[in-house]
């Protein structure tokens, strides 16, 4: 932003910050981006296979299966919080969305004649309205999530309980819930719109994954949001000093709640997603994905102590993690070697943000 | 005293305030003027803070009135207060550091274009009006830099300039000097100045005896939750006050 002329204010005492000493330029997300980009032209000259189409397409495909997820928890660690849940959070809303889609395409049962009829065979299920049983499994698995966020962030913001327990207790909750609903089994998207579910959760437009697609989306949407409304601004006042957003007479209870259902819908979300392109929601599924979730963010450039972070870092924090494990593959490394590596980058990335900020 | 007849900004008459068995207030009645700069001076546990969080809406009296400009006022939270024109500008500041210092002085008022069901924020619009208050308060800050990355007079400045936003009469500073380098106690000084300039009243609650005898036309002490004195800053002098503070001297 331009300073007006007849400023009426001379600054003959305070310096300007320099470009490339604010934004971006002076953040973990900006270090780590260049990381990122030394490391495609490394992976381009390592493997010839890296850059073909396939791959990319893969590597697309595979880091936003977390990178939905890792937006949410991001708004989360803006405000100074943790969320644990989000692994389980996956597993049971894809369970929940593929359980009521099969149960309402069930002819006969008391729910299912509402929504499907047999066809003249006498084998095959038709759907009575195209899509709406597919509509209302989307909205029953992403209604789990907003009631388990809901709770999360009554704990968290009503009760005072801290969002580590708190989070780390839904864990363990959402995941038993799971095993319950599904006798331990898990659950597969079944009946006539099946084939919708899966078109929209693991195919792809003019060859690009459509999770892909979704990720640009809500990563767009969520800069807008962080960044333009004052529901944003609220979010990251509250990661950098709690007691002032209070006592600036910002909502501090109501943003804490909105952005633990946010976090618990996008996992949610993500889950479906992830059980699209597995074909099933089995009751293990996404177990332990809260960590690289998290990894991510915080690669990213999420502080863990709040105030900072974004969508870009949480995008670039999933690609790193991902191009990683892809090279890996490539390379023909033993692809145990790759949790060992993450940690590594987790550390080294938190550390040369910290040598940058005492260097200043 | 030139404006005698003036109506008071504020007008507190038999405030008390009692925790359980705890008396913190007994029967404080005081008065601060338009442009008035007030000391209010005690040690630790005299009530000083029990009487601003009293005026700034965090406690209710449990006698007394509170009138403000003329008519009485019955504050249940702070964002009451903060609604006739009384701010307050707390001794930790309440800056979020990880945030501009235009974010800071509109932080929970917003300025918002619609674009038709969607508010966005105006940025432009905050940080020409920030640049603007830090103008009339002579304090060379920008609006978009970070707070993280400002001096002790800045912040100050910022925390300030977000009392400016709603044209505030009153302007209560907690131990604005407590924590900061001889410049920029200057500075703030300057800045307490410059509210006078403008009409508007301060408080200044402090511990700092050359601070209150630097910028304050009538300084009020407080012991033992009563009003000892208040008097004149000319009526008085800087070995008085301690007296008053410590007791050595009952009331003046």
């Amino acid at each position: 932003m331009v300073m007006p002329l007849e400023s009426p204010i001379s600054f003959t005492n305070v310096g300007r910050i320099r470009w490339w000493q604010r934004g971006i330029f002076a953040s973990q997300t900006g270090y780590v981006l260049l990381a990122l980009a030394i490391l495609l032209v490394v992976m381009h000259f390592a493997s010839p296979y890296f850059f073909t189409e396939g791959n990319m397409q893969n590597v697309a495909k595979n880091f936003s299966f977390i990178a939905i997820a890792t937006l949410g928890v991001t708004f989360v660690i803006i405000t100074g919080g943790i969320d644990l849940s989000v692994g389980s959070m996956m597993c049971f809303s894809a369970m929940i969305t593929s359980m009521v889609m099969t149960e309402l395409s069930a002819p006969g049962s008391p729910a299912g004649s509402l929504f499907v009829h047999m066809a003249a065979d006498g084998k095959t299920v038709l759907a009575n309205v195209p899509g709406l049983i597919l509509l209302i499994s989307l909205l029953a698995g992403l209604g789990v999530a907003l009631i388990a966020g809901l709770v999360n962030g009554f704990c968290i913001a009503v009760l005072g309980l801290s969002p580590f327990v708190t989070t780390l207790g839904m864990l363990s909750i959402v995941r038993g819930l799971g095993y319950v609903v599904s006798n331990g089994r898990g659950s597969f998207p079944g009946g006539p719109d099946a084939d919708y579910f899966y078109a929209l959760t693991s195919g792809d437009v003019l060859g690009v994954p459509v999770p892909f697609i979704y990720l640009v989306v809500l990563a767009l949407v969520m800069a807008v949001v962080l960044h333009h409304s004052a529901f944003g601004r609220h979010v990251f006042a509250l990661g950098g000093n709690e007691k002032a957003a209070e006592l600036t007479g910002i909502p501090v209870v109501r943003v804490k709640i909105e952005v633990y259902v946010i976090c618990a819908l996008a996992a949610g979300l993500q889950g479906i997603i992830i059980s699209g392109w597995l074909g099933s929601a089995p009751a293990n599924m996404a177990t332990s994905y809260e960590l690289n979730v998290i990894a991510a963010a915080v690669i990213g450039g999420a502080n863990l102590a709040g105030g900072i972070g974004g969508p870009l870092g949480a995008i670039v924090g999933c690609v790193l993690l991902e191009v990683i494990r892809n090279g890996l593959v490539l390379a023909q490394v033993s692809s145990y070697w790759q949790q060992t590596l993450v940690g590594v980058i987790i550390i080294l990335a938190v550390l040369v943000d910290r040598i940058r900020s005492r260097m200043v | 005293m030139t404006h005698a007849e003036a109506t008071p900004v504020l007008e507190l008459t038999g405030i008390g305030k009692e925790f359980g068995a705890i008396r913190a207030l007994h029967e404080v009645d005081l008065k601060v003027l338009p442009g008035e700069v007030v000391g209010l001076m005690g040690d630790n546990g005299a009530g000083k803070s029990t009487l601003v969080k009293i005026i700034a809406g965090n406690f209710r009296p449990s006698h007394g009135e509170i009138r403000f400009a003329g008519s009485a006022v019955h504050f249940n939270r702070p964002v009451d207060a903060r609604a006739v024109g009384i701010e307050v500008v707390y001794q930790d500041l309440a800056l979020a550091d990880n945030l501009t210092a235009a974010a800071n002085v509109f932080l929970g008022r917003e300025l918002k274009r619609k674009f038709g069901p969607l508010a966005v924020l105006d940025h432009k619009a905050m940080a020409a009006r920030a640049l603007e208050l830090f103008g009339e308060l002579r304090s060379e800050t920008r609006p978009d830099d970070l707070v993280k990355q400002m001096s002790g007079g800045q912040r100050q400045a910022v925390a300030i300039a977000r009392t400016r936003l709603s044209n505030a009469r009153l302007v209560m500073m907690d131990e604005p000097t407590a924590a900061i380098s001889v410049r920029q106690v200057e500075q703030v000084l300057g800045l307490i100045h410059r509210l006078k300039e403008q009409g508007v009243a301060v408080m200044l609650i402090s511990h700092r005896m050359p601070d209150v005898f630097a910028v304050c036309d009538r300084v009020i002490v407080m012991r033992r939750g009563e009003k000892r004195a208040d008097k004149p800053i000319q009526q008085t002098s800087p070995e008085e006050v301690t007296a008053l503070i410590t007791g050595a001297k009952e009331a003046a």
